[in-house]
């Protein structure tokens, strides 16, 4: 092959790949592919994309994520807005780079676990458990002692103690008499895989989540329905295809004034018919037709039948009117008349926001034009500021609650779900289980009697193999002393 | 009695507890240690009964919660966590001193409940976001976690603090055998590990149930998954590499520095959803 004549692609190996069929026939080609699969069965790579994952996963936390342009403009100043805007640092757990991360774990996990599972499973499943007294030997924690004992009433009983805490004892003849070899928890060895597969089913899941969920907020008067919820996160909407109606909204609070529940009554409407009704609470969502609706926030709508407070600051007086929205009423000494004209949950006095506020006119005699005046619920000696003859402030009314409902969509749920279970379980079987083994050498010595040496190991977790060596040691002799 | 009495009084019964243990290390008296386990006990008893009647003091008010809804509840209930794993470790190793470097973190945590100041210890009602089965499951298990990685720390600590060479004079010599230090690392952190990996689980399963979605970057989730990275990067060297001994136990002082800030950082230097405790 000369190399002049190839166009500037063939020198690249993972284009001429596939020139050759037979990878060993290229050599440099085969060297490639196999250093790109030994890149990513490093060990070294995982403890990169760790480190890296945890290093880069801080900064979302320090600078706010998915805020306003505006606001990083005036926070971080221009510069520093166009380097975070081409690295996407204000939704950066969704940025191109910290998925690619995520994306070469996956990479990282599938490879190393293809590349290590065929030794795996001829450990695993193999075709006969081998016996090799060689190893045991040699061990640290090998226990010799003697017993007077013959070694055919000593076998049996060493048997049956092995027996009850191995699921797997062979007896194997030696030079000197017989080895007893016995395991249990070879299939433990499986347990790293399932934590590794677990971590992709959580990526699977949250990628369907990603491309097909849907997630975003409905606000509801009480006696309002909608079809519409507007996305996290963009000024659009989307149609769920079915209604939400609340009936009722309700609230109820703690003597110290931290709200205790809200509980949403509300109704599901399909095709014009009410399928389903049904409360919700914070921790309880309602589920419709793979939508998941949930109890998000409250607040203040609208407020009706307003009590209010007429107070003279000169004598002291002090009177009560009801008044309903439109309506005007006369006030007392010859005050004029009030009329109740709006409501707003959260009204902004020169800058500062005071809450919920009333708003009404203020006529005196025959005007038609009147004065606008604002009734702050929490400040009863706001309206003093008007000088007038009579103070007006809110005594009592009734509220109408508007409920702010989450509706979500999540098809990757299940997979997710399933991830959690399998990390849990193969955490537990990879830290706390393993394949343990042991061999116990029963040699004849002295006439009667025979000497016995116990050593073990396990795949994880030797020093406890110790304290197990020390125990085992103890039953076998109480086995055979009695 | 009252339960914030009796969890004060626990703070000095901890204190007296790390004295000793300090102590039998300082004068290498192995009867200071076994005191100093007596007493060990004994807090652990208070603080048991403290928690206990906290939680009965909630359902007398009419608030009827696990006392675990706040930033003094939950660091009472630490202590209780790393003095119950630590007093485990103990009972099973059979190794006496090691406690030099744990105790003391218990005593600090709830020290620093009963002492700090601005620390509010009333009996509050719980918020309707935290009205839920999965408070108890997914407190238990996080600090579970904690606790491992406290103790764990505890330990890196003491293996750093042993010189290398074996001089028969000086302090950190009758510290137990480096190995078996190192052995105890990993295994707290192995058990940190799998009880944060369930904590952080049963928060999402939780979020997803309250909320609608299983994770949402919140800077508390976002940490305690940071934290999560660094302890399995840890493992990863200790099984792949081979790491062990001092370089492993930087990597677990490292985690440990996460879990701090995970637990306390994040809630003096960042906001979220996260903001009880």
């Amino acid at each position: 092959m000369n190399p002049q004549k190839q166009g500037w692609l063939d020198r690249v190996p993972l284009f001429c790949y596939p020139k050759g069929i037979d990878m060993a026939q290229n050599k440099s080609d085969s060297t490639f592919l196999k250093r790109i699969w030994q890149f990513f069965t490093a060990v070294k790579l995982t403890v990169v994309l760790l480190v890296l994952l945890a290093a880069t996963s801080i900064i979302g936390t320090v600078i706010p994520q998915n805020a306003s342009p505006a606001f990083y403009f005036h926070n971080y100043g221009e510069s520093l807005y166009k380097l975070f805007s081409v690295l996407n640092v204000f939704d950066m757990y969704n940025s191109w780079w910290f998925l690619a991360l995520l994306g070469l774990l996956a990479v990282n996990i599938v490879v190393c676990s293809i590349d290590r599972l065929k030794s795996t499973w001829k450990i695993i499943f193999p075709e006969k458990i081998p016996f090799k007294p060689q190893r045991y030997r040699k061990m640290k924690n090998k226990t010799v002692f003697e017993t007077n004992e013959d070694l055919e009433k000593v076998l049996p009983a060493f048997k049956e103690v092995l027996g009850k805490k191995f699921s797997f004892v062979s007896e194997n003849p030696t030079d000197h008499g017989v080895g007893l070899y016995a395991e249990k928890g070879r299939w433990t060895r499986i347990g790293v895989y399932v934590v590794h597969s677990s971590i992709l089913l959580l990526l699977i899941g949250a990628l369907i989540g990603g491309i097909m969920g849907i997630s975003g907020t409905m606000r509801l008067d009480e006696g309002e329905k909608g079809s519409a919820i507007s996305l996290s996160g963009q000024h659009q909407h989307h149609d769920i295809g079915f209604s939400i109606k609340c009936n009722s909204f309700d609230v109820s609070f703690y003597d110290t004034g931290m709200p205790e529940e809200f509980r949403s009554n509300l109704s599901i409407i399909k095709d014009g018919k009410e399928v389903l009704s049904s409360d919700i609470l914070v921790n309880q969502p309602l589920s419709f037709e793979g939508y998941n609706i949930y109890q998000s926030s409250y607040g203040t709508s609208a407020a009706e039948n307003l009590e209010l407070k007429i107070q003279n600051p000169k004598s002291g007086m002090v009177y009560t009117k009801q008044v309903k929205k439109g309506e005007s009423i006369k006030l007392p000494e010859g005050g004029g008349t009030f009329e109740l004209t709006g409501f707003d949950p959260n009204y902004s006095f020169r800058g500062h926001a005071v809450g919920e506020a009333f708003t009404g006119i203020l006529r005196k005699g025959g005007e038609s034009e009147g004065k606008q005046i604002v009734l702050p619920v929490k400040f009863p000696t706001f309206d003093r500021m008007r000088r007038g003859d009579l103070v007006l402030s809110v005594k009592d009314y009734e509220k109408t609650y508007y409920t702010g409902l989450q509706v979500a969509k999540d098809p990757g749920v299940p997979y997710v779900y399933i991830g959690f279970i399998l990390m849990i379980a193969g955490c537990f079987i990879t830290f706390f289980m393993s394949h343990q083994s042991v061999l116990v050498e029963v040699n004849h010595k002295n006439n009667p009697g025979c000497e016995v040496s116990v050593a073990g190991t396990a795949n994880r977790n030797s020093q406890s193999m110790n304290l197990k060596i020390e125990k085992l040691v103890s039953k076998l002799k109480e086995s055979i002393s009695s | 009695m009252t339960s914030s009495l009796l969890l004060s009084v626990t703070t000095f019964v901890y204190a007296a507890a790390s004295v000793f243990y300090i102590g039998a290390w300082s004068f290498n008296k192995k009867v200071l240690s076994r005191v100093g386990l007596i007493v060990l006990v004994a807090g652990f008893i208070m603080n048991t009964a403290g928690i206990l009647l906290r939680w009965v003091e909630s359902y007398k008010i009419g608030y009827g919660h696990a006392p675990f809804s706040n930033m003094y509840e939950s660091l009472v209930f630490f202590s209780w966590t790393v003095c119950l794993l630590y007093l485990f470790v103990e009972y099973k190793y059979k190794e006496k001193i090691v406690g030099v470097f744990a105790t003391p973190l218990i005593f600090l945590a709830i020290a620093y409940a009963s002492l700090a100041p601005g620390m509010e210890s009333e009996i509050t009602p719980l918020i309707p976001a935290l009205k839920s089965n999965w408070l108890i499951a997914h407190v238990i298990t996080c600090f579970l976690g904690y606790a491992g990685f406290a103790v764990a720390f505890g330990f890196s600590v003491m293996y750093l603090v042993r010189p290398e060479t074996t001089k028969q004079n000086g302090l950190a010599t009758k510290l137990p055998y480096p190995g078996v230090i190192d052995e105890l690392t990993y295994q707290m952190v192995v058990f940190g590990f799998l009880f944060l990996t369930i904590g952080i689980i049963t928060g999402a399963v939780w979020a997803n149930s309250a909320w609608g979605t299983y994770w949402s970057w919140d800077p508390k989730e976002t940490w305690s998954l940071i934290t999560w990275f660094i302890y399995a990067t840890l493992l990863h060297l200790r099984m792949m590499r081979g790491w062990n001994g001092k370089r492993i136990a930087w990597v677990s002082i490292v985690g440990f520095m996460a879990v701090l800030f995970t637990y306390f950082g994040v809630n003096y230097f960042l906001s979220g959803l996260h903001s009880y405790a």
